[in-house]
This record gives C-alpha cells, sequence and structure tokens, in this order.
C-alpha cells in the first residue's frame, strides 16, 4: 500500500469512526431515555464521616456485609442489577466499541502513512488522543459501572473529531526536523495518554457535580436517576485522575529532556511549557483537595474541571493564541 | 502536604482573644502557613500568577517577541516594566509566591518525617472496642479454640504483609474476653513516597535555583563561512546566572563551514523543513587540533559540559555596492531576516560615507519570488529562484550618534528615499545582476546567496539533579497515589455456642454447628485510613476464608 493511499483511507476511516459514533450516541441516549428507573434510593450517607461505604459501585465485589458494615449505603450505589437497561444499550455499545476499532485503524494507517508515530501535529494528537480515550473508557468500563458516563464521553469525542476534520486537520506529511525525535514519541505519548485520562475524570466530575446539586435539591428527573450515586462518581474522577497525574508529571519530565536536548535548556519558560505546569499544579491541588476535610466533594469537583480547563487551553488555546517554540506542525 | 482535620478554635470567635503576644503570632503565622487550606491556596496562587508570563513574551525566552510586542502595545510598556511582566519568572512577586510555597512544603514535611519514623517503629494501635462500628466487619463462630483462630489469622496476616501485634485485648467489652486480640497494620510505604515525593519537589527547586545561579545561554548569529570563538563580546545576547564567572567558558572556537537547509519540494507538505545541517570546525582550546563535526536539530554539539544548539536560521544574499565613482564601498553577506514560512526575508544594508551621504539600502529576500499583485512574495522557501528586492535611501544613517541601532531596521529620519521618474526607485535583482542607482549614487550587484545561522551556546548547571529529583517525585508518586494505609483487627471469645448464633448475623456454616455449648467468636474489622477502597470489604472475606481454612 502506498503512503498516498494509506493517508486517502486513514481519513476515510476517521469519517467512517465518527458516523459510527454517531449512532453509538444515538443508542446511548435513547438507552439513557427510556431505560426503566431504578428503584426508589435511599438518600445518600457516605462520605460524610470521611470513611465511604466498602464495596460500593464496583462490579463483582459482591458484599457479605456484617453487622454494622455500610450494607444500606451500598444498596444506593449504581450496581449492574440495579440500573435497567434497554436493547439500545446492546447497539450503544456494540457501535462504540467498532468506532474504536474504525478509529485504531485510522491512527496507525495514519502513523503509515506518515512515516512515523502518529502524534505531531494536532489533527493526529485529536484522532490519537480521541482514540485513547475510548480505549481507556472501555477498560475503566469494566472495573468501573460507567454506562451513565457512557453517552457524555461519545458525545465529547464525537465533538473532537468533528473539529479535528474540520479545523485541524493537515494531510500526513514528514516530521520538522524539531520533531525528529525518540522524545516525540515517549513525551507526546504520555501527555497525549494522561490527557485522556483527565477527559474521563472530567465527564466523572462534571457528573458529580450535576448529581451533587440535584441531591441537594432533591430533583429526581428520568435522567438523573440513572446517573450513578454522587460518591461513586467522585471516586471514579479520583482514581482516574490519581492514575493521569503520574503519567502527565512523566510527560512533562521527558519534555524537559527532550527541551535540554532540542533547544539547549530543559525549563525556559515557553509557553506550553508554563501551561504544563499550571495544569500539573491545579491537578496536585485536587489531589491534595481529596484528601483535605471540607475540600472533597464539591469543591474537589470544581477543581477538577478548573485543571481540565488548563489542560484544554494548554492543547488548543496556546497552540492558537500565543507564540511559542511549540508551534509547529499545522495549527 | 498537612492533612488537617477541622479545627475547633476556628470557631471561637476573635474577639474574646486575648492579643497575641510575638511568639504566640509567630507560631500562629507557622501554623497557618504549614496548613493544607493555605498551601491548597498558594498552589492556585502560583499557578495564577504564572500565567501573565505565557501572555506576555519573555525577554529570557523571546527577546525578539518581547520586543515586537512592546512596539504593538506601546502604552501598556510603562506596566509591564514596573510590574516585571518582560521576566515574569525572576519578579518579586512570583519569587515570593514560589518561596512562601517552598517554606509551607518544607514545614510540613520535616514534622511528618518525625511522625512517620515514629509509625514504623510504633506497633499497629491496638483494637477498638467496637469493632462493629468500623467501615468493615465479619463476625463468624467456629469451634476452634481462640488460640488456633489467632495463630491462624497472624500467619494470614502476615502472609498479606500486614505488620502484626498480637497482645492482651485491653479494650475488649467487659466479661467476654479471651485476653488476646490482633492489631496489623499494611501500607506505610503509602506515607513513605509520599515524603520522598515532597522532598524531592525541593530538590528540584534547588536545582533549578542552583541552575539559575552557575549556567549561561549565549546565542550568536553566524553566516555560513565564518565563525566565533566562546567569549562574551561575540555574542549577540548573554544571560548568565549571578554566580557565572565569565572564565568558565569553555575557550573553544567554531567555524560553520556549510549550513544547507532542504524543504520538503512538493506534495501537501510542500515547503516544510526537511533538514538542516551545520558542518563545523571547532577548535576545543586554541592551538589545539581541529576537529570537523555536525549540528543538526535536536542533535547538538557537546564542548566540556557546553551545548552548542541550532535555532532559527534564515539567508545572507551577498551584495557589493559601489559609489558613483565606481569604488567598492561595500561587500559581503547580510543576514536577513525571515518573516514567514517561506523565508521571505527583511534585511537593510548600511553603508556610512565618510564625504557624501549615507547611502541606506532596504531589502526584500524572496528565495522562490514572484513580484505578484500583493507585492513580492516567495513561494517556497528552497532557493529556487532567489530575488532581491532593494529600495535605496540617501541621507544619515545616524550610526555616529553613539544610539545602540538595529542591524536589520534601517532608521529613516534622517534621510530620503530615491526616485526615479518619480517613483520610488526599486530593483529586484537575480543573482549576478546589478542595478544602477538614480542620481548616480552608485550601484547594486546581487552576488548571491549564502545562509546563516542562529547558535545557542549553553550550560545548565545542576540539571542532573534536577532529573533525579523529578524522577524520584514520580517514584514517591506512585506508592502515594496506589498504596492504601489499611488497618485490620481479629478478636477472638469465647461465648454460648445459641447466643453467638443469635448475636452474629454472619452466616454460620452449613452442618457445622456445634456439638458443646461454648463456641469461638471471631471478629475481624477493617479500617483503611484517608478514604476507604472497595476492596476492603474484599480483603476481610478472603481473609476469613483464609482463617477458615487454615484452622480446618
Amino acid at each position: 500500500m502506498s503512503t498516498d493511499t494509506a493517508a486517502y483511507l486513514s481519513n476515510v476511516l476517521v469519517d467512517a469512526a465518527m458516523i459510527v459514533w454517531a449512532v453509538a450516541l444515538a443508542a446511548l441516549a435513547a438507552d439513557a431515555a427510556f431505560a426503566p428507573v431504578r428503584a426508589a434510593r435511599v438518600p445518600v450517607a457516605a462520605g460524610v464521616g470521611g470513611a465511604e461505604p466498602a464495596a460500593a459501585g464496583v462490579r463483582g465485589v459482591a458484599s457479605p456485609s456484617g453487622a454494622g458494615d455500610a450494607a444500606p449505603e451500598a444498596s444506593t450505589e449504581t450496581g449492574p442489577d440495579e440500573r435497567g437497561t434497554t436493547r439500545w444499550w446492546g447497539v450503544g455499545r456494540g457501535t462504540f466499541v467498532l468506532g474504536t476499532v474504525v478509529l485504531g485503524a485510522a491512527v496507525v494507517l495514519r502513523g503509515l502513512a506518515a512515516g512515523r508515530v502518529p502524534w505531531a501535529n494536532m489533527y493526529e494528537f485529536a484522532i490519537t488522543g480521541s482514540f485513547l480515550v475510548a480505549v481507556a473508557f472501555l477498560l475503566l468500563a469494566r472495573r468501573y459501572d460507567l454506562r451513565a458516563l457512557a453517552v457524555w464521553v461519545t458525545g465529547l469525542l464525537l465533538l473532537t473529531l468533528g473539529l479535528a476534520v474540520t479545523v485541524l486537520y493537515v494531510p500526513a506529511g514528514p516530521l520538522v526536523p524539531a520533531l525528529r525525535s525518540p522524545w516525540l514519541v515517549i513525551h507526546v505519548a504520555a501527555a497525549t495518554l494522561a490527557a485522556a485520562l483527565f477527559t474521563i475524570a472530567m465527564v466523572a466530575s462534571a457528573l458529580y457535580l450535576v448529581r451533587d446539586v440535584a441531591d441537594r435539591r432533591g430533583a429526581t428527573g428520568r435522567l438523573l436517576s440513572r446517573l450513578p450515586s454522587a460518591p461513586a462518581l467522585d471516586r471514579v474522577a479520583y482514581r482516574v485522575t490519581a492514575f493521569g497525574f503520574p503519567v502527565w508529571t512523566f510527560a512533562v519530565i521527558a519534555g524537559a529532556i527532550w527541551a535540554e536536548y532540542a533547544w539547549g535548556r530543559y525549563w525556559g519558560w515557553d509557553p506550553k511549557e508554563t501551561w504544563s505546569l499550571i495544569t500539573w499544579i491545579v491537578y496536585a491541588a485536587y489531589l491534595h483537595a481529596r484528601t483535605t476535610a471540607g475540600w472533597r466533594g464539591r469543591r474537589a469537583a470544581i477543581i477538577s474541571l478548573v485543571a481540565y480547563s488548563t489542560l484544554l487551553f494548554n492543547f488548543f488555546g496556546v497552540n492558537i493564541a500565543f507564540v511559542g517554540l511549540h508551534s509547529y506542525g499545522g495549527v | 502536604m498537612t492533612t488537617t482535620q477541622v479545627r475547633p478554635a476556628d470557631e471561637t470567635p476573635a474577639a474574646e482573644l486575648p492579643p497575641l503576644r510575638p511568639l504566640e503570632l509567630a507560631r500562629w503565622a507557622w501554623r497557618q502557613l504549614t496548613s493544607m487550606r493555605v498551601a491548597l491556596f498558594l498552589l492556585f496562587l502560583l499557578a495564577v500568577v504564572a500565567i501573565p508570563g505565557s501572555i506576555v513574551p519573555q525577554r529570557e525566552a523571546n527577546p525578539l517577541a518581547a520586543s515586537d510586542w512592546a512596539q504593538r502595545n506601546p502604552g501598556l510598556v510603562p506596566w509591564a516594566e514596573r510590574l516585571g511582566l518582560f521576566d515574569v519568572y525572576s519578579t518579586p512577586w512570583f519569587s515570593a509566591v514560589y518561596l512562601l510555597l517552598m517554606i509551607s512544603l518544607v514545614g510540613c514535611i520535616a514534622p511528618r518525617l518525625r511522625q512517620h519514623a515514629r509509625a514504623l517503629r510504633a506497633t499497629p494501635p491496638a483494637a477498638p472496642r467496637r469493632l462493629d462500628r468500623m467501615p468493615a466487619h465479619r463476625s463468624w463462630t467456629t469451634t476452634a479454640s481462640a488460640q488456633a483462630v489467632l495463630d491462624v489469622a497472624e500467619a494470614a496476616l502476615r502472609d498479606r504483609r500486614f505488620r502484626v501485634q498480637r497482645g492482651p485485648d485491653l479494650r475488649a467489652a467487659a466479661g467476654s474476653g479471651v485476653g488476646e486480640a490482633l492489631a496489623a497494620e499494611r501500607g506505610y510505604l503509602k506515607e513513605t513516597g509520599n515524603l520522598v515525593f515532597h522532598i524531592s519537589l525541593v530538590l528540584v527547586l534547588v536545582a533549578v535555583a542552583v541552575g539559575s545561579m552557575f549556567g549561561y545561554r549565549g546565542t550568536v548569529l553566524v553566516v555560513e563561512g565564518s565563525g566565533f570563538a566562546n567569549s562574551p563580546i561575540q555574542y549577540d545576547g548573554l544571560s548568565a546566572g549571578s554566580a557565572f564567572d565569565v572564565g568558565d567558558l569553555p575557550p573553544f572556537a567554531l567555524t560553520v563551514d556549510s549550513f544547507e537547509m532542504s524543504f520538503v519540494p512538493a506534495g501537501p507538505a510542500m515547503g516544510t523543513p526537511d533538514e538542516f545541517v551545520a558542518e563545523v570546525t571547532l577548535e576545543p582550546s586554541p592551538g589545539a587540533p581541529t576537529q570537523q563535526r555536525e549540528i543538526r536539530v535536536n542533535t547538538p554539539l557537546a564542548v566540556d559540559g557546553t551545548l552548542v544548539h541550532l535555532l532559527n536560521p534564515g539567508y545572507a544574499p551577498a551584495v557589493t555596492v559601489r559609489d558613483g565613482a565606481g569604488e567598492v564601498v561595500f561587500t559581503g553577506p547580510v543576514p536577513f531576516l525571515p518573516q514567514d514560512a517561506s523565508f521571505t526575508s527583511t534585511g537593510v544594508v548600511k553603508v556610512p560615507q565618510a564625504d557624501t551621504p549615507d547611502l541606506g539600502l532596504q531589502g526584500i529576500f524572496l528565495p522562490t519570488g514572484v513580484i505578484g499583485p500583493n507585492g513580492p512574495e516567495s513561494l517556497y522557501p528552497g532557493l529556487a529562484n532567489p530575488v532581491l528586492v532593494l529600495n535605496a535611501w540617501q541621507g544619515d544613517l545616524g550610526l555616529d550618534d553613539g544610539v545602540v541601532q538595529s542591524v536589520y531596521r534601517l532608521d529613516t529620519d534622517a534621510m530620503t528615499q530615491l526616485s526615479e521618474d518619480g517613483e520610488p526607485f526599486r530593483a529586484a535583482l537575480e543573482p549576478g545582476q546589478t542595478a544602477q542607482l538614480p542620481d548616480g549614487a552608485g550601484s547594486v550587484t546581487f552576488d548571491g546567496v549564502t545562509t546563516w545561522v542562529n547558535l545557542q551556546v549553553s550550560r545548565n548547571a545542576g540539571k542532573e539533579l534536577a532529573l533525579a529529583g523529578a524522577l524520584l517525585a514520580v517514584l514517591g508518586l506512585l506508592p502515594t497515589l496506589f498504596v492504601r494505609r489499611r488497618r485490620v483487627w481479629v478478636r477472638v471469645r469465647l461465648a454460648d455456642a445459641t447466643a453467638a448464633a443469635a448475636r452474629s448475623d454472619a452466616a454460620e456454616q452449613p452442618g457445622g454447628q456445634p456439638p458443646g455449648p461454648r463456641v469461638t467468636v471471631v471478629e475481624v474489622a477493617g479500617l483503611d485510613r484517608v478514604e476507604s477502597g472497595e476492596d476492603l470489604a474484599a480483603e476481610l472475606t478472603d481473609l476469613q476464608a483464609a482463617i477458615e481454612k487454615g484452622i480446618g
């Protein structure tokens, strides 16, 4: 296969992935709208004393609770059997997986077409990052019950891909000399993976805030009742962020090592560097807030959203708004 | 950082407190500074004060962009200067925030180091009275003896890498105890990792401070075919730390024999830089044998711990200027600054004259030139059709005024533009062509094109320490985030079989009704510090299974 064919096929497959995910989005939205409402929930008392219910919201962990265990709270969590599903759920899950596979093929072909790793410009970052978000989401969904997040994650992925093919697209080409380094593989791969994880954490935190506000107001909408409990969402957000944070730290360090090779200094307050540090600081603040009395829950979720917005700004805003050493590879 | 509990002192009305004595005030301030709330606040503040430096170009990082910004925003310049916006990361206000954060960090680490050292030697806390109040709890009965259960449980906990303390069960409910219980704890590595992480951050900050004191960075523009010696006067710009000594510069000299730029010639990525290579002759020290070396983007040249990098490149059209009498008054390559991705470049030639008015040429160089409807432009950064477009000015260049001038701009205040037939004079030259200037002012010949490259000579002191600190920080992060500090207690007591069955709501062994009137009631409870994990219940279930298997 010639590189032109590969490049062309990659573009076609990205479009195909978007179509498949659009079907997934419709199916997941239908599932969210028509799934039977769960049994009445007991108000959540967990998280008040700092000790949260054990075995909550996790599949596969039966809770043969003894006396005084957190059994009453545990029943308010979204367990696998508590949330009813429709046939749309199966359609949504199947098409989501199919779209992920198609996008994976598109990413690989893009790499073949360009003869290098497929994350050297904003377009490639967007498609590779979307693929990683989808894969990370599928992996996490094996451990946590993330069905309520699926429709939001799919929507976000579609939006990202739409942005990628319309605004960010650049044809496949060789690397500019500045990017020809093994550190491109390490630094950008780590940054992309961390961004993918932070994206999922952001969705969980955003839904936490929705759930939290609804709980405070005593609202009980049809859609609301299908969200996992606030503590479960909070926990998913924390776990995924805790996984993403060391990866992001590593990405910044790998970037510094590369900068030492490429520009003769490991840290030079280039706008990209500055914003990656800002993102790091705000996520560090989130992790600290999460372990501090009076800051967990709503405040921590807000910090998580702030941190994610600095990440987004770093990836998109800095390239567009500021001139720096990271301005290459198209937009 | 310190995890603070809600302090009751916060709720005391301030009016009822007597005024603080200086020592108390200092202690109060210290407690505040090292509290988590303030640490969080300082973290946010650091993030916020870092932002201006990404908006206003920094002199240190990008001097050209900084002066460009100043020209575009003249009204803001006095304020920017006053606030140090061109050097945000060395301003007092930025330093104040990160120094406070560092003090807060150290003030938090020091007591925790002591506490953790004590905790590492201490025994796990004894079993509390009401185990059923713990987040996870199991209770069941067995016919095995209490001692046998404790023996098996102790072994099982040690297998699970718990630190186990077996001792008198002082807090058991009166009249029911056998007298012994197990207290176990695991996950000390979490706090160890956490401390390593925070100490490593201090290490990184120290390394950065040391680096900024001893490091230096100079840039020099070298035209192909010429060279420079590593000394401060040769640099176009030099920034160095306070402890840097000029004598520390390695005394090498370097000549750029050739500097080649190649670009993608066709296809969708046409015009994208493909490779920049400088072939250089290096003289490591005066009189030493020379070496042929190569510098590429991403592969700097290392000399005695100093790195030489390729920065931005450009073209230097070579021109020869003759005066009205035909005498050569200027000849040589003139570096032009690229303005866009196609290397449309601008530059000037300044020809001071002794007894006739000075001559100034303002030019646009096009590596692949076309003169289109929008004026001269370059279609491709490679040298496919080099064209040099020139305007000419006559008058006073202002070079004798003693004011430092940019070599890339012509100060035309005291000059007049030469015209021809009422139109400003303009010549578009290809290599080898000569244009006669109007009014017999002389002639300009476009001899050819060479390249130039900006080289950066730099040494970052302390970078190894910074790297070690950063990697250690990641290593410390992993146990901090993924290890769980967990306590487990095991208590046994003898009870009447029927009463025990009524009291314990755990499932009885099928067919395991004890024959005698007395059975052993086993209670196991678990507690995670910080936050209970989902696997706490699973751990207790496994532990129960292991105990039951162990006692047969």
